[in-house]
């Protein structure tokens, strides 16, 4: 049976105003329900940009960029909210809130304009704090909460939009071990259990390897490679991408990176 | 619980208006007598509308700038207006709709420049530029405002020094019912985005992926809450404080959540003006301060209060 198609890159090209050459060129993309798809690359590869395109805030300059076969940017961004939860890379908290009220935030693209919140949209709240392990926090202030706790808050409120497709952007940039194994695990399983397609972009390629289904690495906004983590990470590919030697051992199956020694001139 | 304390205090406020002033009216002469039907009672109301608008607006605003220091003349309206009305009184123009009118048409004029200055880098309402046109515009309407006082006459002067500091000695019943024609318009406007506005609170790109049209939304609450206040400033003049205390003391007990904020912001904002307008009535009577002193009396000790509880956490 062909899963249904998510979201869908074409070829697309995208540059920022004012700037000299383009953030992304010839990038395509399909992620369908059950896909665990890791964007890969270097600082400044245009990994967050091809988010924004992929969900509308930035229109492609050539190609198409769809979400369920729709253009992307042509969706209300309400509708769209239901489709695609997202863990974007900065938020700043402007008032202080307790957990649970910023994960109901989750609901607002289910909220009509004048009516309250209903009680299904309750259930949907302690449904998404359970998912994502946080129910014990509910009643925290986010100022206590550590970084790996906060991570999980906010993918707690993408789940609450009850999406189809998850979207984290560099989810555990500032995590120690532990808390960037389990939003991993986490996610895996969220994919594996509840049909959900996540996409997840980071930079670290060994927990790319071990969790996708595939990869696609960014080079400068070009695609370098895309496939499944055997065929794209190979030691010329990644050394060429990330302007270092490096090592590629085979680990469960999956391809994993040792950075080499290399003394500066 | 907290909403019938809030209510009590709004009806003790409004009481005390009726009750309380410079001429004595004995409390079984309250209904019969014309000070209280004519002057009283719609000074007290007007000054509720007045101040529930500037606490709703400021609520609004420092939501929609990301800045807990916005408040409803941030954006140079107070400028605007206030040269509209020394404008009106430099020309003698007469009847009693001419210094209102005269400083909303200015506060309209300072909207639609920090408007248009706002817009400049393209469709995208920009906070940080809106802020700086708006002390850009203000502080070009107050240098025009205070070249037209330095060559005025001195009852021209006071009168217009008068009118800076806020005052609702113009109240009657007309200004009233004209007042409470206009602001229920941009109220429920800005009440119907409290839900975006929570949202808002996480930055605009958050808030564009929890499905915010967040264009629409800042364009929306910069109209409707510069509207309030162009209109609670052409009746009125330039209260301060009451934008910016009201919503924060709210925020306090309330929360974030501007389903109940605004509302809340309402009903504190009116209870407060009408108390500091009683304060302001009596206190020197049979003369008045202006109450734009009464509130920054109240205001400033408050703030500082807030600030260090602030700080602290």
């Amino acid at each position: 049976m062909d899963r249904d198609l998510i979201l869908a890159l074409r070829d697309v090209s995208a540059r920022y105003p004012g700037a000299a050459r383009d953030a992304l060129t010839g990038v395509s993309l399909d992620v369908r329900a059950g896909d665990f798809l890791a964007v890969l690359g270097p600082n400044g590869s245009g990994k967050t940009t091809l988010v924004r395109m992929a969900l509308g805030l930035l229109v492609p300059a050539t190609g198409t960029a769809e979400v369920l076969g729709r253009p992307a940017a042509a969706w209300p961004r309400r509708d769209l909210a239901r489709v695609a939860g997202v863990v974007s890379q900065r938020e700043e908290n402007l008032f202080p809130q307790r957990v649970r009220e910023t994960v109901l935030l989750g609901r607002y693209p289910h909220l009509s304009v004048w009516g309250g919140e209903r009680a299904e949209d309750h259930v949907a709240v302690a449904r998404a704090l359970e998912r994502s392990d946080a129910t014990a926090l509910a009643d925290r202030w986010i100022w206590t909460l550590s970084g790996g706790e906060y991570q999980r808050v906010r993918l707690a409120r993408a789940l609450a939009q009850e999406p189809r497709v998850l979207v984290l952007d560099e989810p555990t940039a500032s995590l120690d071990l532990r808390h960037e194994m389990e939003l991993f695990e986490l996610v895996r399983d969220l994919v594996d259990a509840h049909g959900l397609a996540a996409v997840v972009v980071t930079h670290h390629v060994n927990l790319a390897a071990r969790f996708a289904d595939r990869v696609l690495l960014l080079d400068d906004g070009r695609p370098a490679a895309s496939g499944p983590p055997t065929d794209v990470l190979t030691r010329a590919t990644v050394e060429r991408v990330f302007a270092w030697p490096v090592a590629i051992e085979p680990f469960d199956g999956r391809p994993q990176m040792i950075p080499l020694r290399k003394p500066l001139p | 619980m907290r909403w019938l304390a809030l209510a009590g205090l709004s009806l003790v406020a409004l009481a005390l208006a009726v009750v309380l002033g410079p001429a004595h009216v004995a409390f079984a002469d309250l209904g019969r007598s014309p000070i209280v039907r004519e002057l009283r009672i719609p000074r007290a109301l007007l000054g509720f509308v007045v101040g529930g608008s500037l606490a709703v607006s400021g609520a609004s605003l420092q939501a929609l700038m990301r800045n807990p220091l916005a408040d409803p003349f941030l954006l140079g309206l107070s400028g605007g207006a206030g040269l509209g009305a020394v404008a009106a009184l430099a020309l003698h123009l007469g009847g009693p709709w001419a210094v209102p009118l005269a400083a909303f048409i200015g506060a309209l004029v300072a909207l639609a420049l920090v408007f248009r200055l706002g817009l400049i880098g393209g469709a995208e309402l920009d906070p940080r530029v809106l802020l700086l046109g708006g002390v850009a515009v203000g502080a070009f309407a107050g240098a025009v405002m205070t070249a037209i006082i330095s060559v005025s006459e001195a009852a021209q002067l006071r009168n217009a020094f008068l009118w800076l500091w806020g005052g609702l000695s113009g109240a009657s019943w007309d200004t009233l019912l004209v007042l409470c024609l206009y602001v229920p318009v941009p109220l429920l406007v800005l009440v119907a985005s409290a839900r975006p506005l929570d949202v808002l609170a996480l930055g605009e790109e958050p808030a564009r992926y929890l499905g915010a049209d967040v264009t629409a939304l800042k364009r929306r609450v910069y109209l409707a809450a510069s509207l309030l206040t162009a209109a609670a400033v052409a009746v009125s003049g330039v209260i301060g404080f009451v934008g910016l205390m009201v919503p924060h003391l709210c925020r306090g007990v309330w929360g974030q959540r501007h389903r109940a904020l605004l509302p809340a912001s309402f009903l504190g904002g009116g209870a407060l003006l009408v108390l500091a307008d009683t304060a302001a009535r009596v206190a020197v009577a049979p003369r008045e301060l202006p109450v734009g002193i009464v509130t920054a009396l109240i205001g400033v000790p408050l703030f500082a209060l807030l600030l260090r509880r602030w700080t602290a956490t």
